[in-house]
């Protein structure tokens, strides 16, 4: 144990104390944090081959090619690739340590997510309106399970980026906060990896 | 693509990128989708041309994504994230492609149900 006090090696062990504190260096749990994401992944492609077997199988209802509007699901494309854009912006502010940069830009990746959600809601309730609920075939059941998932993982990060603005506010940008920061960006640029799936083999591949 | 700063933010596990790989994939990201919806949208492609030339477009814009956002790559930081995302994605593949062939075979075998047992057998 070093019981000296000299200021150099005071601050070596504070911290090597939070370090401690952590019980490893954040790499585990980013590492861990990925392999959730690989079996998420998972979740996905059992719902996109769901998808695929029962895409034609409208039971004398509406198609994709009927249903779906091209230029609406374009705009959300980009609403979401743009999110994905600004959190990145918020995450070489991390680097830099600027903190309020860091809020700003997730703030506005806040909001272009929450766009993305608030057309989706629109177009499933117009669906829904129209009566191509998922109760009319296997083909809407299959299409609102897996774009309703994908829309519930973007909810929840909406959920993440709230909270972690609040604690990059009111902490700043400590070893704790820039792993959470690290693991949620994985997570948003990963839906948009999913979403590229969804407009491509849902919606482009139904709408010609 | 973001070598230089792995060093200092090594401790977070994830390599960070830089404003150029953001820039980058952005840019082609958006390139992509546009090339992929233009695909469809303007019928300048034949029909039996679209489906293939959407999957190869969307196959791009994952990998520019998975190294430009999510910098996957060889460095040391990266290669667990790299080998367990290259088993997934085989995972992958063995899942939603043996499905749909598979579903596809029970489908194209199935019996027409307006057809009758003695019919059936009649006809070989």
């Amino acid at each position: 144990m070093n019981i000296s006090f000299s200021p150099i090696s005071l601050a070596a062990n504070e911290s090597s104390a939070a370090v401690h504190h952590e019980h490893d260096d954040g790499s585990k749990t980013v590492l861990g944090f990925w392999i959730y994401l690989m079996s998420d992944c998972l979740i996905f492609a059992s719902l996109f081959a769901t998808f695929g077997v029962l895409a034609d199988s409208v039971a004398g209802g509406p198609s994709g090619k009927e249903l779906f509007d091209l230029p609406y699901v374009a705009v959300e494309t980009l609403l979401l690739l743009g999110s994905s854009f600004t959190f990145g912006l918020a995450a070489l502010n991390v680097q830099a340590g600027n903190r309020d940069k860091v809020i700003g830009w997730l703030a506005v990746t806040f909001v272009l997510g929450a766009a993305f959600i608030a057309m989706e809601v629109h177009e499933f309730a117009h669906l829904i309106a129209e009566g191509a609920g998922p109760n009319r075939s296997a083909f809407l059941s299959a299409y609102f399970t897996l774009v309703g998932t994908h829309g519930l993982h973007v909810t929840a990060g909406l959920l993440w980026l709230a909270v972690m603005m609040h604690q990059t506010l009111r902490f700043g940008l400590d070893d704790v906060v820039q792993c959470r920061l690290a693991c949620l960006s994985l997570f948003w640029h990963f839906l948009d990896l999913v979403w590229i799936c969804v407009f491509t083999f849902v919606y482009l591949q139904g709408g010609f | 693509m973001s070598g230089a700063h792995v060093s200092s933010h090594a401790a977070h596990g994830a390599s960070h990128g830089t404003l150029k790989s953001y820039v980058v994939g952005f840019i082609l990201s958006l390139g992509l989708t546009a090339l992929s919806f233009g695909a469809v949208m303007t019928g300048v492609l034949p029909r039996d041309m679209i489906l293939p030339a959407i999957t190869l477009l969307a196959v791009v814009q994952l990998l520019v994504q998975l190294l430009c956002f999510l910098h996957l790559g060889t460095a040391p930081e990266q290669r667990n994230n790299t080998v367990i995302f290259l088993l997934t994605a085989l995972l992958i593949v063995i899942v939603v492609a043996l499905s749909l062939w598979v579903m596809h075979n029970a489908n194209a075998n199935m019996m027409p149900t307006q057809m009758s047992i003695e019919r059936a057998r009649a006809k070989d």
